[in-house]
């Protein structure tokens, strides 16, 4: 480009002069801007002030109900319970010092309890309430009411708090809940503004954790005046939230509450499946705990008795514990060898006690061996070399996939904490996890449910059902949400052959039914309602050298942590099942002694919905049960409990 | 005259050209950020999320987009500028086409790590060009009838694009920056009066459009005028934001309520408290003085950048200048007047101190280009 040089030309003069008219115009808009700031914040500042003080309009949350959890009969689980708080406004209460101290004359109030407070007020502005005393009696509010001259800035607030009237029944289904920690809401991509409300409650475990969306609902809001010490003058408008879903759970609260009686003081946990819907009527871990100690804030004593319990109160055993199935896993390998074809039903193994796989001897339970044996003896006396022998002729991938298609190994999906998928290993397993090529000895261990094998109560109930339907049944906890029912768990028939499903079933019957089967004693005598069954014992620990040579120890000799867990699985009645029962008693010692007759007892209270006549147990037995029944009935009733705190 | 006709030797080169940047500018513009850090750790109830840390982190990106975008010699940005504008064309193109819905309206293309505001980008490509095509232009042709058809073919169509969004805010600020810098440039007069003659005659027709099946406005731009022009119709409407709006900020007094005691802005009844509202928050906690001195930082780097103008002796460092702080301050001027209730919720946000990642950037790019200018300005 050659333009001539201008230099200081027209058009750059004219650019100068320009660009100077438009500056000015931008100062002198600057300029307005700056007087009308002045104008709104100093000539007119005193008038704003007073309409900021006297007429705050505000948005405040509305929280929402949360929804209500019922049985299946439409008791009520967990609710929603006026409580009153008292809260205090740093602005309105001018030395809060001295006004904490007058309170705490009147009322009784934690050192602990006033030194959140303070802190909570330091951090927010001075005239949001905080507050200072939560779970208040009528008594205290009261009190507070009279003497509210002299207490200025305190003000007692009512809300709603979770009441769970069941309590250490469903404390393990249900769950708690809890305020809204700075944890909590780290843990949150985009957490709502409900959820800052002080306080605000959310389900913390189980149910009330996992269905927390639902539950809450959405919170409404409200356009509110307000006058300078923030007493709301008049609500201008309001938008309704959303109150939280009801859910009506799967369980039956009777039952629940029979089968935790019935565990009580062991270390145990129960399943009963329906089988016809998958249906989860009742789900126990015993011990438990009051959920409500959670609500209101457990104390640190109270805390440290329930971990430091070697019965772990706070497990919920049912899903999160895994325990090695035992002979209850013999089904599994013998519908494995049955439809692989490597074993009919009739053919016969020896057992002399032991088997001698490569160089080393597996032993039966029996010492002195049971002799030829077909599948329902095996199954009926729990012979352990049969399921080694076939075992190993099938192979512990195929054992494996029966597994898994039973629901052992394969997570469940429940809406419960910490659910447990369990352990059904294969060769490939081994080889990925433990870097090690599978051995002949894993597959017989893995063939009488020992060694990596593990399973929860939950499966075991679930394995149970799918047997005795030959449908692949899952477990269904909600049965509705807000009155819509949700699908059934009946499950699509199962890839097994029928005969040898009835085949196991028949053999299951004789369990507990033959003379010679091992939970002959727990037999149900009701002809309508006959139980078939499986006992399972199962180790944890190592036989040592020492102590095979010493003889076998009695279990009841051993510390209660190294002796043996009991199972029991069955269904009834046998010819249409409808329900299943899993039962694992933490070092409980025989399968057939510890679990065996929790499992009959708690399928009779479900089969009749009720404490079921004598007529169905053995007469043997009946003038025991009797005993037993009576004692129970004493545990449950009455359940009045103190429904609020005692804070004196 | 041209920045051919200047010997480029007297310019600085390498690492001298840090020393010869304007730094009085680059320190003001990190103070006005650092307002809006301080603000956004406030407004989120003294939490340096959601808002304080990442502005804080795109604040860091913007520093060094400005920094690149100043070394690069002003002559390679005067010859981007017809590319750039073509770029941000197709942008807003494609974000009428596949963006996002936000707020009611289509503004932004999600990248993944940013949301791209193409409106944003605009408000700089429309200076750069319009500078350009004054700078290429012979000074004499400047007020004949053609050449001043092509300018205003430049901003009309970008300004039509951006008004389908809808955003009538950022087509208001395009039109007075494009129209600002073809003043400057030195068109004549009477143009100006004729389009100022035709907007009030179009204000009027879209007032009598209201109602009609041929309306101009959407009903909800409507209300925000109809509550401009009286807030108390409506109090707890449109018309809610102003009212506290206004009673916030002229209830910070001389000094404010001190930082993060600002009752109203508090109270969460601002619904957008982080973006467009932020400089009440800030008056109401620092009152007269906290709003006096962000003013006058705002001003100041209106002065610097009519300094760097005034010294450039090529058109396209002058104009392309005048231009971005022709912007920077309609940004600010708006949105002052917004919050204090002297013009309509239009949504502008305030520049480097509103939360907001496309805005910032952008504006931080163009200061580059301003810088730039200064930096290899003939000596």
């Amino acid at each position: 480009m050659k333009r001539p040089a201008k230099g200081k030309g027209l058009a750059y003069k004219r650019l100068t002069r320009r660009a100077l008219i438009l500056g000015g115009m931008q100062f002198a808009f600057v300029g307005g801007l700056a007087a009308r700031m002045r104008y709104m914040q100093v000539d007119q500042a005193d008038q704003y002030r007073l309409l900021a003080e006297e007429n705050r309009i505000n948005i405040r949350l509305i929280p929402p109900t949360r929804g209500r959890i019922y049985d299946r009969n439409g008791q009520v689980i967990a609710q929603n319970t006026p409580s009153y708080r008292i809260v205090i406004v740093r602005e309105d209460a001018g030395d809060v010092d001295k006004v904490i101290a007058k309170l705490a004359r009147l009322i009784p109030l934690t050192e602990e309890e006033i030194e959140r407070a303070k802190t909570e007020m330091r951090r927010s502005a001075p005239f949001l309430p905080v507050t200072l005393a939560d779970q208040v009696t009528w008594e205290d509010i009261s009190k507070i009411a009279i003497n509210a001259r002299a207490l200025p800035g305190v003000t007692p607030e009512v809300g709603l708090t979770r009441q769970y009237p069941q309590y250490e029944d469903f404390a393990h289904v249900v769950g708690y809940v809890g305020p809204v920690s700075d944890y909590d809401l780290s843990q949150m991509e985009d957490p709502e503004p409900v959820l800052m409300i002080p306080r605000f409650q959310i389900g913390k475990v189980g149910l009330e954790a996992k269905k927390e969306k639902l539950l809450r609902g959405k919170a409404g809001a409200k356009r509110v005046e307000v006058n300078a010490t923030g007493r709301v003058m008049r609500e201008l408008d309001r938008t309704e939230g959303q109150p939280g879903a009801d859910l009506q759970l799967s369980v039956d609260a009777n039952l629940q509450e029979y089968t935790q009686a019935r565990l009580a003081g062991e270390s145990a946990a129960a399943v009963v499946i329906d089988c016809e819907t998958g249906d989860i009527r009742a789900i126990s871990s015993t011990p438990s705990f009051d959920p409500n100690l959670f609500v209101r804030g457990i104390s640190v004593a109270d805390y440290q008795a329930l971990t430091q319990d070697k019965y772990r109160p706070l497990a919920n055993k049912t899903v999160q514990g895994t325990y090695p199935p035992g002979s209850t896993f013999k089904m599994i390998t013998a519908l494995a060898a049955l439809e692989a074809g490597v074993v009919g039903p009739g053919n016969t193994v020896y057992c002399p006690g032991y088997l001698k796989v490569g160089s080393r001897r597996f032993h039966c339970w029996k010492r002195g061996g049971h002799g030829m044996v077909d599948l329902e003896t095996s199954l009926k006396r729990s012979c352990d070399v049969y399921y080694y022998d076939v075992a190993l002729r099938v192979g512990i991938d195929k054992i494996s996939d029966m597994a898994r298609k039973f629901g052992l190994g394969v997570k469940h999906d429940l809406p419960m904490s910490a659910v447990a998928a369990g352990l059904a290993p294969n060769q490939e397993w081994k080889r990925r996890v433990h870097g090690q090529e599978w051995l002949i000895g894993d597959t017989a261990n893995a063939s009488i449910g020992q060694g990596f094998m593990l399973a929860s109560p939950l499966q075991l109930a679930v394995m149970s059902a799918r047997i005795a339907t030959g449908r692949s049944v899952t477990p269904r906890l909600i049965r509705s949400i807000n009155g819509v029912e949700q699908p059934s768990g009946a499950g699509e028939p199962l890839d097994v052959n029928p005969r040898n499903l009835e085949q196991v079933r028949k053999a299951m019957f004789s369990v507990s039914n033959d003379r010679r089967g091992t939970a002959y004693r727990s037999r149900i005598i009701a002809d309508e309602y006959r139980m078939a069954g499986k006992t399972g014992t199962s180790q944890v620990r190592n036989i040592t050298k020492a102590e095979r040579a010493a003889g076998v120890i009695r279990n009841e000799d051993l510390p209660w942590e190294r002796r043996d867990h009991a199972l029991f699985v069955s269904f009834a009645p046998y010819d249409n099942p409808k329900f299943a029962v899993a039962v694992v008693v933490e070092h409980g010692g025989g399968g057939s002694t510890a679990a065996a007759p929790v499992a009959r007892d708690v399928m009779l209270q479900a089969l009749y919905g009720g404490t079921p006549p004598l007529e169905a147990y053995p007469v043997a037995d009946r003038e025991r049960i009797r005993e037993q029944q009576k004692r129970l009935e004493g545990d449950r009733r009455p359940k009045a409990r103190p429904s609020e705190k005692d804070r004196a | 005259m041209s920045y051919l006709e200047h010997t480029v030797k007297s310019t600085p080169t390498g690492y001298r050209k840090f020393l010869y940047m304007n730094w009085p500018l680059t320190l003001l513009l990190i103070s006005v950020a650092s307002a809006g850090f301080l603000m956004l750790y406030s407004v989120a109830g003294g939490s340096w999320r959601p808002w304080a840390e990442p502005q804080m982190e795109r604040f860091g990106l913007g520093l060094a987009v400005m920094f690149i975008v100043a070394l690069i010699p002003i002559w390679f940005w005067r010859s981007m500028s017809l590319l750039a504008y073509l770029g941000s064309l197709g942008l807003l193109v494609l974000v009428e086409l596949f963006g996002t819905v936000g707020m009611g309206a289509q503004r932004w293309i999600d990248l993944g790590f940013m949301r791209l505001q193409p409106s944003e980008l605009t408000k700089v490509t429309l200076v750069m060009v319009l500078a350009a095509y004054y700078d290429w232009l012979p000074s004499e042709k400047t007020s004949r009838p053609l050449w001043v058809l092509l300018p205003v073919l430049l901003i009309l169509i970008p300004t039509a694009l951006v008004l389908k969004q809808p955003d009538l805010g950022t087509a208001i600020l395009l039109l007075a920056a494009g129209g600002g810098l073809m003043f400057l440039a030195g068109v004549h007069w009477a143009y100006f009066a004729a389009v100022i003659a035709a907007g009030v005659g179009l204000v009027t027709a879209v007032f009598k459009s209201r109602g009609t099946d041929w309306q101009l406005l959407k009903d909800y731009q409507f209300r925000r005028i109809d509550t401009f022009l009286d807030p108390s119709s409506d109090p707890l409407g449109a018309g809610y934001h102003i009212t506290q709006s206004k009673i916030a900020l002229g209830s910070g007094g001389w000094n404010g309520r001190g930082f993060m005691q600002g009752t109203q802005s508090r109270l969460n009844f601002l619904p957008e408290k982080h973006t467009d509202f932020i400089f009440t928050t800030l008056a109401e906690e620092f009152g007269f003085v906290g709003g006096i001195t962000l003013l006058t930082l705002y001003g100041l780097i209106l002065v610097f950048c009519l300094v760097t103008a005034l010294s450039a002796k090529d058109r396209y460092s002058s104009l392309v200048t005048l231009g971005i702080s022709l912007n920077f301050f309609l940004f600010f001027a708006v949105n002052m007047s917004m919050v204090m209730g002297l013009a309509p919720v239009v949504g502008v946000p305030l520049p480097m101190v509103s939360y907001g990642g496309s805005a910032m950037l952008v504006l931080m790019a163009a200061f580059g280009i301003v810088q730039s200018a200064h930096i290899h300005r003939p000596r």
